[in-house]
């Protein structure tokens, strides 16, 4: 592979003007600051000396294509394609282009307060640099730090970013943006009526439309069977207005009357075959091992107060049955609506041609259709879900138990749990198994053991078990404990002392915390040091260090009065760690110090 | 085991509570001026039969901590017809006689209370639960309560640790009701990792009052309640070869095992610790 620090890069290549372009071979050669192309025959007129500076951008095809293609593009607009024999060529100058792109741009720009600025000797593609850009856009603690340590020289790029990996190679799933959803309100069966004339007005939108087709395929199937066939659209939409006029009026005898007169009417007034045959399907896939008891509190069929759901209708007209099909259900009328506001928007077609939007959900619903048949796994699903709810005990083999997943925590939860550390220090759980001395041999120790088991065994427990005075004292301390936790951390649980802080004073407090584990985490790795570059490393760390520390006493000095304590609190875990850090460093160099006076090379 | 309990019976506020009773002898008779053993298991056996009481189905084990052994002494659901907790004594006898016939014979140990066995009874309270869930798909809901009050024993964080985290990924609390002179920093992470409640008692004759107000109530009512929450957690681990909390050390990169000294190879993986042999720069990236 390529020397990072290669100077040259010299590859024969085609040079192309679009992709499909066989192109005119030659050699590629290219340095630092420009690239040159040079086409093997002499009269041919391709001949290239770019800088590097007018190329913003560089894109290539993917290992194993057809083609090798590395293409430069410029900021305005121009590109230059070339094409090579194989794709490690093809990948030693696209790596050396990305090299000098991002050389040039540092040479040839200011640095923006938001980019971020690579480091000479390593190679970034674009496609990284990209994603640390994007991601220090997305999250302004991360560029704070960076601003503060990269930026001001403390730490160096590739260091910084080196325990981030995982940051930059989350792949940013675009986010789906909201989308409208359908109206819920039925289109109004009772149409713009004039009291004077005698027109019904109907308004169909586009909008409307949708609703219609996805809820009533009979007509959409009408739809695409008789436009442009044998009627207009506008006649099609009449017939359609006109039955549901019928239907308005509950008219069914005149409903069935009309039908039989004219038979395209008749689709819109009998009932829905299609949608019969959906519901069907529907049914077979319910769970049947669905647990639906029914208990008396489900009776509503012979409630003595009919103020309970709604009214029955007793008073049904039986009609002759040739006259049935022309009754409407609305309570069908309603569920099948409200299932298909509740699917929502399924085809993505533009609502203007109705045509289309009926031939887009007819496939829609083919494709279901077929989906369902096919649908194997989901009929396996449910044999599995069927046999386990009716288990035969003993024969079945027994089943993991539930279990939590792996939570990583976020470190800044244990921010404010950190205060006990403040008040012990090392020594502290050894010194307290001290204070209890048990000064009786072991044997003596079980006597008693077992004298006070059998000295209930034979008394009973004692009566009362608890005196109620003790008892109310105990009550009152757990309540004023819990009292005075809320009121110190907040009603919240999860709310602690940093939100009762005035708002500067916590953001400030929280950046130095981040800061020092940054600085921390840096400044422990480099040890033990062996090398002068270490050794500079800690020492800018720890300047750095030494830098936040005063601030640190500041915030402490600045806040109110009653905050100061639980603010000390707080900023002390901060210092000792910081405490631990200078002692370290000091000891260090002492060590090399006396050392150094043995090695008269140093170090 | 109890049979299987119909669905419509078994509620959300049934409960499983395991209870590991802290039965060091001498930490009980260094105690003995301020709280006796006698009115601690007075106490303790008021509690677990109010438990009992609190519902049909509620079901409660008591483990006793030895310093040599640890035991199951009580299981209110052995047995055709629930028991009352006071059939745990003539158990919890038998047991310190085992303890103390396991113990070494002149072993005249005036110098400290040593610690009990914790990590074995919190093991065996997860053996428990987990023969619990594998039951079948309906059983109540366990729990874990120590009350402990002998010292942390330090060569035991590494099974403490192991058991609280199998305990975090089975969802059991561990709730903590520590009854020595100083703060369990073990049982503090316990009762922090796994959600339980921690609670050190002001006042140990009104233990009975504690438990009943903090210790009694079932999961699901927890998330109606405000329990008593202590001000800060000591996470401080202890380092392997020692056994010492240590604030800052040395961790393997494979086995995450903590050590307080620079070592040259990790003794839980046996990875060997690389030295930084080279002077160029090139090498300190590698490093990293």
């Amino acid at each position: 592979m390529a020397d990072k620090q290669q100077q040259v890069v010299v590859k024969r290549a085609r040079h192309k003007s679009s992709v499909k372009d066989p192109g005119t071979p030659g050699v590629l050669k290219m340095t630092k600051d420009r690239f040159t192309f040079m086409a093997n025959d002499p009269s041919s007129p391709v001949k290239l000396n770019v800088e590097f500076r007018t190329i913003k951008g560089h894109k290539f095809t993917k290992d194993g294509t057809k083609q090798a293609l590395l293409n430069l593009t410029q900021d305005q607009g121009g590109n230059y394609i070339f094409e090579f024999e194989n794709f490690p060529d093809r990948n030693v100058c696209k790596d050396f282009v990305a090299s000098a792109i991002a050389l040039s741009g540092e040479a040839g720009r200011t640095v923006p307060e938001k980019s971020a600025v690579p480091i000479q000797d390593e190679q970034l593609s674009a496609a990284e640099m990209e994603r640390r850009i994007k991601l220090l856009q997305e999250d302004s603690d991360l560029q704070k730090l960076h601003k503060q340590f990269v930026i001001g020289g403390i730490l160096s790029e590739a260091e910084f970013w080196a325990t981030r990996k995982k940051l930059l190679e989350q792949n940013y799933s675009r986010r789906p943006k909201q989308r409208v959803a359908l109206k819920n309100d039925m289109w109004s069966t009772k149409p713009l009526a004039d009291g004077q004339s005698n027109r019904v007005t109907f308004n169909l939108t586009p909008e409307i439309i949708l609703q219609i087709f996805a809820e009533k395929p009979a007509v959409r199937q009408a739809y695409l069977n008789f436009v442009p066939n044998k009627m207009t659209e506008k006649e099609f939409w009449t017939k359609y207005s006109r039955a549901e006029y019928l239907h308005s009026t509950k008219n069914v005898i005149a409903a069935a009357a009309e039908a039989a007169e004219d038979e395209e009417l008749a689709v819109f007034l009998k009932q829905d075959d299609m949608l019969v045959n959906e519901a069907r399907k529907k049914i077979r896939q319910v769970d049947p091992t669905l647990d639906m008891e029914a208990d008396e509190g489900d009776d509503y069929m012979h409630l003595p107060i009919q103020d309970h759901g709604l009214p029955r209708n007793d008073n049904k007209d039986v009609l002759d049955s040739q006259y049935e099909p022309y009754r409407r259900s609305f309570s069908q009328h309603l569920n099948q609506h409200a299932a298909v506001v509740l699917q929502g928007r399924v085809i993505d077609v533009e609502l203007g041609d109705t045509r289309s939007v009926a031939e887009a959900l007819a496939r829609t619903k083919h494709a279901e259709l077929a989906k369902d048949a096919s649908d194997v796994y989901l009929d396996k699903e449910r044999l599995e879900r069927i046999s386990r709810m009716t288990e035969i005990e003993d024969l079945q083999a027994p089943r993991d138990p539930a279990v939590a997943p792996l939570s990583i925590k976020d470190p800044r939860d244990y921010f404010d749990s950190q205060q006990a550390n403040a008040f012990s220090t090392l020594g502290d759980t050894v010194s307290g198994a001290k204070q209890l001395k048990c000064s009786v041999s072991t044997r003596e120790a079980y006597c008693s053991l077992k004298e006070c088991i059998s000295e209930i065994k034979f008394q009973g427990l004692t009566e009362p078990t608890i005196n109620s005075e003790v008892a109310f004292k105990v009550l009152n301390g757990l309540a004023q404990n819990i009292s005075s936790n809320k009121y110190h951390l907040g009603r919240n649980p999860n709310e602690s002392i940093l939100d009762s802080l005035p708002k500067i004073t916590r953001e400030e407090l929280l950046l130095h915390w981040s800061s020092i584990q940054e600085l921390l985490k840096h400044f422990w790795s480099s040890y033990p040091i062996t090398t002068k570059y270490l050794l500079t490393k800690a020492t800018k760390l720890k300047d750095a260090m030494s830098q936040i520390y005063p601030k640190l006493q500041e915030i402490k000095e600045s806040v109110q009065s009653d905050l100061r304590h639980q603010v000390s609190l707080l900023v002390q875990p901060m210092l000792q760690a910081l405490d631990a850090a200078f002692a370290h460093y000091d000891a260090d160099v002492q060590n090399r110090s006396a050392r150094s006076g043995e090695r008269p090379n140093g170090f | 085991m109890s049979p299987p309990v119909p669905s419509k019976i078994l509620t959300d506020d049934v409960s499983l509570l395991m209870v590991l009773i802290d039965s060091n002898p001498h930490f009980w008779s260094s105690i003995k001026p301020h709280f006796s053993f006698s009115k601690f298991l007075s106490h303790v056996l008021a509690f677990l039969n109010s438990i009992l009481l609190l519902n049909q189905l509620n079901q409660v084990v008591v483990i006793a901590t030895g310093i040599n052994s640890c035991g199951y002494v009580f299981d209110s659901s052995s047995g055709s017809v629930s028991q009352r907790a006071e059939s745990l004594l003539p158990k919890l006898e038998e047991f310190a006689e085992n303890d103390e016939s396991l113990s070494e014979r002149d072993d005249d140990s005036g110098n400290g209370v040593g610690s009990s066995l914790l990590s074995g009874s919190l093991s065996m309270a997860l053996c428990y639960i987990q023969r619990v869930f594998r039951s079948g798909p309906l059983h109540p809901q366990p729990r874990i309560i120590c009350l402990h009050g002998s010292p942390d024993g330090p060569g035991q964080y590494v099974a403490i640790m192991n058991s609280i985290f199998s305990a975090q990924r089975s969802m059991v609390p561990i709730d903590s009701c520590v009854i020595g002179i100083q703060h369990s920093a073990f049982l503090q992470q316990a009762s922090y990792i796994t959600g339980g409640v921690y609670l050190k008692p002001q006042q140990l004759d009104g233990l009975f009052q504690y438990l009943a107000t903090v210790f009694a109530t079932d999961l699901h009512s927890r998330n109606f309640l405000q329990l008593p929450k202590p001000v800060g957690v000591d996470f401080r681990a202890s380092c392997f070869c020692h056994k010492n909390t240590i604030d800052m050390g040395f961790i393997c990169s494979v086995c995450l095992s903590i050590f307080c000294k620079h070592q040259k190879k990790c003794s839980t993986c046996g990875s060997i610790f690389g030295q930084a042999q080279t002077r160029d720069p090139s090498a300190s990236q590698q490093r990293k």
